[in-house]
């Protein structure tokens, strides 16, 4: 057997920082959420943005939080689009008006992903948990417009809005967004712990199948629609393996395969301030511990599909198994998939439920 | 939207530009959360577009450095502007 060569990342997720003015109860930090004296300073992230560039980083996603409650967001983004990375801005948008607009297109920006919670305006208030939080957003998507810099619509889909998803469309269209990226509910952190209130019936996941087959006929906007796996036989390839192309910082700087991965209790993650991130994605012990398929248990194995889905996620199977080695309980092939598919019962039988939201 | 003639004057899209990738040694259209593979004669004729050169110009700098007849080369590059220009990545 011969030892498969770690390729370097493709992209760079930078969590600038983990504070956000919106609540939105599926976010996708952790629960434990760093705070502002942790964070990096400018010069570090300089430092690991001329590492990732030199080890064959692609692109660079500026994400959070709310990335723009940094003050030093442009003066990065400038500084990375010296270092010829793409830099793309993860971003709700309400931070953003005339004079940040004029900010970021000067700094070269060259992409923005602008967040939505819903269509409905009450809702997008009661999701995010800030008041009159569309028409800014809505400002925002026109601004971008304006500046003439490319622009991605981003809606997680959760029971509550799927039903709106031709609405959405619409309103991608309508605000000349290239790209739409649709994205069912990923069920870790807080958007596990309100699962209850946001698991879409298997009725609605037929619709939502079918509005994503109707406005792909159409063209002329781009579709990126993540499915829910929790209704999938196979697992998805998390983050395309883990270590294979994908490196997130977290506002401290702890160097992470995923954003979720520091829920896996007995692993520890070095930071950037202390270690290259060449040296920690190469040679860490996180990243090489499920990296390949060495690591891999049975049913995984000996499983024709390792290589497709790289045993799914290691978070998922810790948080619904209790292992982060397990094969991740999605797969059908999985000894634990009941607690899946009891999950989507229970969301199934509990119409309403309050959110418990991000803080 | 106009069709890609020997006078136009092609440019990149905001958001997508072509990059030499050094680390794995191929050129690359750097693209909104993606990034395409160029093949090496698609890098070839797009290291031209620069919003200056007209295809017309663009072919005759082709002419010089390739040993294939003026009619094969206009060809190739019409076909390629144009697939670009109907996927938005490129703007006359």
């Amino acid at each position: 057997m011969t030892t498969p060569i770690t390729p370097p990342p493709m992209s760079l997720l930078a969590e600038l920082t983990h504070r956000c003015p919106l609540a939105c109860p599926y976010c996708s930090n952790p629960l434990e959420l760093e705070r502002k004296n942790q964070e990096l300073d400018t010069q570090t992230w300089k430092r690991v943005l001329d590492q990732a560039a030199e080890m064959g980083v692609l692109q660079v996603h500026f994400s959070g939080g709310e990335p723009m409650a940094r003050p030093d967001l442009m003066e990065l983004i400038t500084y990375a689009r010296q270092l010829n990375l793409y830099t793309n801005l993860i971003t709700s948008g309400v931070m953003i008006n005339d004079k940040t607009m004029k900010a970021l297109d000067v700094s070269g920006l060259d992409h923005i992903q602008l967040s939505f919670q819903d269509v409905d305006v009450a809702e997008a208030d009661r999701l995010s948990g800030y008041k009159n939080v569309q028409p800014r957003k809505l400002n925002a998507a026109r601004l971008i417009k304006d500046a003439e810099i490319p622009l991605t619509l981003n809606f997680v889909l959760q029971k509550n809005n799927i039903d709106r998803m031709p609405e959405m469309f619409a309103l991608a269209r309508h605000l000349g967004a290239q790209r739409i990226e649709m994205a069912h509910t990923q069920y870790y952190g807080w958007a596990l712990k309100n699962r209850l209130a946001l698991l879409p019936t298997p009725q609605q996941l037929e619709r939502a199948n079918a509005y994503v087959a109707a406005e792909s006929d159409k063209g002329g906007l781009a579709i990126d629609y993540v499915t829910p796996d929790y209704y999938a036989d196979r697992p998805k390839p998390c983050m395309g393996g883990w270590g294979q192309r994908f490196v997130n910082i977290s506002p401290s700087g702890r160097v992470l395969p995923c954003h979720a991965a520091e829920t896996i209790p007995d692993m520890t993650f070095d930071t950037v301030r202390e270690h290259s991130l060449h040296d920690i994605w190469f040679h860490s012990e996180s990243f090489n511990r499920f990296r390949g398929t060495d690591w891999m248990p049975e049913p995984c194995a000996s499983c024709d599909h390792k290589k497709t889905d790289w045993g799914g996620c290691r978070c998922q199977a810790l948080a619904l198994t209790g292992r982060a080695e397990a094969t991740d309980p999605i797969c059908s092939l999985s000894s634990f998939r009941h607690l899946v598919d009891t999950a989507i019962n229970e969301a199934h039988a509990s119409p309403q439920h309050d959110f418990q939201y991000r803080r | 939207m106009s069709s890609v003639t020997l006078s136009s004057v092609p440019r990149f899209t905001r958001g997508y530009r072509l990059q030499h990738d050094t680390v794995r040694q191929q050129w690359i259209i750097q693209a909104p959360e993606r990034a395409l593979i160029a093949d090496p004669i698609a890098a070839t004729i797009l290291r031209y577009v620069d919003n200056t050169r007209s295809v017309d110009v663009i072919v005759d700098a082709l002419c010089q450095s390739f040993d294939a007849s003026r009619e094969t080369i206009t060809h190739d590059v019409l076909a390629l502007l144009s697939e670009l220009v109907e996927k938005g990545i490129l703007r006359l």
